[in-house]
């Protein structure tokens, strides 16, 4: 799991001025992935076709009640076993993945946009707004995100738009704080203090200057927080609170079939590990990339 | 203590109390946005808009936002942050019942969790590369990344069900013996420490290394101190303050990590409160948990800050 050498600048060391000083180098090689990094980007990848094709590959009606055997094993009928209803869990894993995958993204999307924007603004206005929006996002940082879930969930219900916009909002300061401290870092730059004295407005600055180096290091942050916000979604659904029946992401799964744990069914373990195999996936990709590797808190 | 520490502890201070009242006023404002639902569901359908309007009266729910927010938070600050609207109880006292259990929990984890993560932080920092550090590092990996329903449900799976050592549910908490103690704490602890561990391990490496490839400590192995002499007598106390800081900010995690481990193992604690809070809407409840969530975070986030300050020589003379 040793990062790759070529990849292991920090985000400040990147070689900030591509996109004025060097046309003529010859571009970066792309990193080249370890064994763990390839394993995170074949599991990415299948998860990525699953939760675009996923219900249209399910061999059964994902609500149907094909099987008589409640909390069947694998076989060759019912994949994954069936449920506790006897429904087949490999259709109903399949028809989960977009709610799992697809919200989780979306959300984690809507987070770093709104996260890297205002970091922008902020970065670049400096004085009393960057001062008002700092503090500001510090302020919702103190709501540790689980409990702001709850929060949202008790004041709203639960609904798919609600659950998005909850999780966009619960990780937004997390991507401001890093978007901004990389910003902050590439607007004392040369290049930058260049374009400046050239008479470029803020708009080039930002967009050609600054937006383009920065992409690494929100990439990386991108990938973490996408395995949050997965992780936060199912623990919501888990205790009942997140996608609501008929209805069902991974952690619903989980819930409704908790009663199979006695006897190790595969309806339980299936969709966690469904949803271990995608976060570890994530995990090793950016591990392998060498970025962030640090795993700290989850803000 | 000098001038410069108790100005930036000061300031510390005065920092984390403005923000304890933005917290309060997102609180308040997120939970009030929808006034009329309560008191509807609480008199159902048929109830009659009279009722509705008296019922919305007692409650103080007719006054303005403003004043109800200075209202609520005077109830906060004196302790009695107002009744349950599901069974009538005085909130402080729901939440006085359940906080010594959610406490003696996060207390077990952390007096589990702090050693066995500094020593495997350490080590792996020690022995950078090696097939240890290699090991533990995907470990680690492992536990971030997996759902805590996840190593709750493979824990009872092995200890509850194919083992039958412990009991999957940790109803009884009058603790008697040190085997009850056991037995009660061992499943809820053990799905907490191994996310908990792994971020403290993770953040200790991070420190640890951070002091290793500093120019003292190639002085003190280029004059040839030993390895181990030069990790806890040269690095270690300069890591401290890092270290310190990384162990409170990984305390956070508890505050979540609760929620979780509290349903599953359907202990009495403060996280189970609030999410039957959210079930049932009861908001003066959920308002409440959700401001002593956030004074605990904020608390061990402080304290995080005030490693940091308290350890770094050049502010103590």
């Amino acid at each position: 799991m040793k990062p790759n050498p070529v990849s292991t600048q920090s985000p400040a060391a990147l070689p900030a001025g591509d996109a004025t000083v060097a046309p003529a180098l010859p571009r970066r090689r792309l990193p080249r992935l370890s064994g763990a990094g390839l394993v995170g980007l074949l599991l990415v990848l299948f998860w990525a076709v699953v939760a675009v094709a996923g219900p249209w590959l399910a061999p059964h009606d994902p609500n149907a009640l094909v099987s008589d055997d409640f909390f069947g094993p694998l076989s060759l009928e019912y994949p994954l076993g069936s449920d506790y209803l006897g429904r087949d869990i490999l259709s109903r894993l399949l028809q989960g993945a977009p709610y799992t995958i697809g919200v989780a993204l979306l959300a984690t999307v809507l987070a770093c946009v709104a996260g890297v924007v205002l970091a922008l603004v902020a970065a670049a206005s400096g004085g009393w707004l960057d001062a008002l929006i700092s503090r500001t996002q510090d302020a919702l940082i103190a709501i540790p995100n689980k409990i702001f879930a709850l929060l949202m969930v008790a004041s709203f219900g639960s609904s798919v738009p609600l659950l998005l916009l909850m999780a966009a909002f619960a990780y937004m300061p997390g991507s401001f704080r890093i978007a901004r401290a990389v910003a902050v870092n590439l607007m004392t730059m040369d290049f930058v203090q260049v374009a400046r004295t050239r008479g470029e407005g803020m708009a080039y600055i930002i967009f050609i200057e600054v937006l383009p180096n920065m992409l690494r290091p929100v990439l990386t942050d991108f990938g973490l927080r996408f395995v949050y916000v997965v992780l936060l979604l199912s623990a919501m659904s888990f205790l009942g609170l997140g996608i609501q029946p008929p209805d069902a992401d991974w952690g619903s799964l989980v819930r409704e079939n908790i009663q199979g744990l006695g006897e190790g069914a595969p309806a339980v373990l299936a969709p966690a590990l469904a949803i271990a195999s995608l976060t570890m996936g994530v995990n090793l990709l950016i591990d392998s990339f060498g970025g962030r590797t640090q795993h700290g808190t989850e803000k | 203590m000098n001038g410069t520490i108790a100005r930036l502890v000061v300031g510390r201070l005065a920092v984390g109390v403005i923000t304890l009242l933005i917290v309060s006023l997102v609180v308040f404002l997120l939970t009030s946005l929808l006034p009329g639902d309560a008191v509807q569901e609480m008199l159902g359908q048929e109830a009659t808009p009279e009722a509705v309007a008296a019922l919305r009266a007692q409650l103080g729910l007719d006054q303005p936002v403003y004043l109800r927010y200075l209202h609520w938070l005077g109830g906060l600050l004196s302790g009695s942050p107002g009744v349950s609207m599901v069974n009538g109880m005085p909130v402080d006292q729901l939440i006085a019942s359940r906080l010594p259990n959610t406490l003696s929990l996060a207390a077990i984890t952390a007096l589990v969790s702090v050693p066995v993560a500094l020593t495997i932080g350490i080590v792996s920092a020690m022995y950078r590369g090696s097939k240890f550090d290699r090991y533990s590092n995907m470990l680690t990996v492992f536990a971030v990344s997996v759902p805590e329903f996840l190593i709750a449900t493979i824990a009872v799976l092995i200890f509850a069900v194919k083992l039958g050592w412990l009991s999957a549910l940790s109803r009884s908490v009058e603790v008697h013996s040190f085997g009850e103690l056991v037995r009660v704490y061992a499943m809820p602890v053990l799905t907490l420490c191994c996310v908990l561990i792994a971020q403290m391990a993770r953040m200790t490496r991070a420190a640890v290394i951070d002091q290793l490839s500093s120019p003292y400590v190639e002085m003190a192995v280029l004059k040839g101190a030993r390895p181990i002499r030069v990790v806890l007598r040269h690095a270690l106390p300069n890591a401290i303050g890092p270290i310190a800081n990384a162990v409170a900010l990984s305390l956070s995690y508890l505050l979540g990590g609760v929620v979780i481990v509290e349903s599953i193992f359907n202990y009495p604690g403060i996280a189970t409160l609030i999410v039957n809070g959210v079930i049932t809407r009861d908001m003066p409840l959920v308002q409440a948990c959700v401001m002593l969530f956030c004074l605990g975070f904020l608390m061990l986030v402080l304290l995080a800050d005030l490693c940091a300050i308290l350890s770094n020589p050049r502010l103590r003379k």
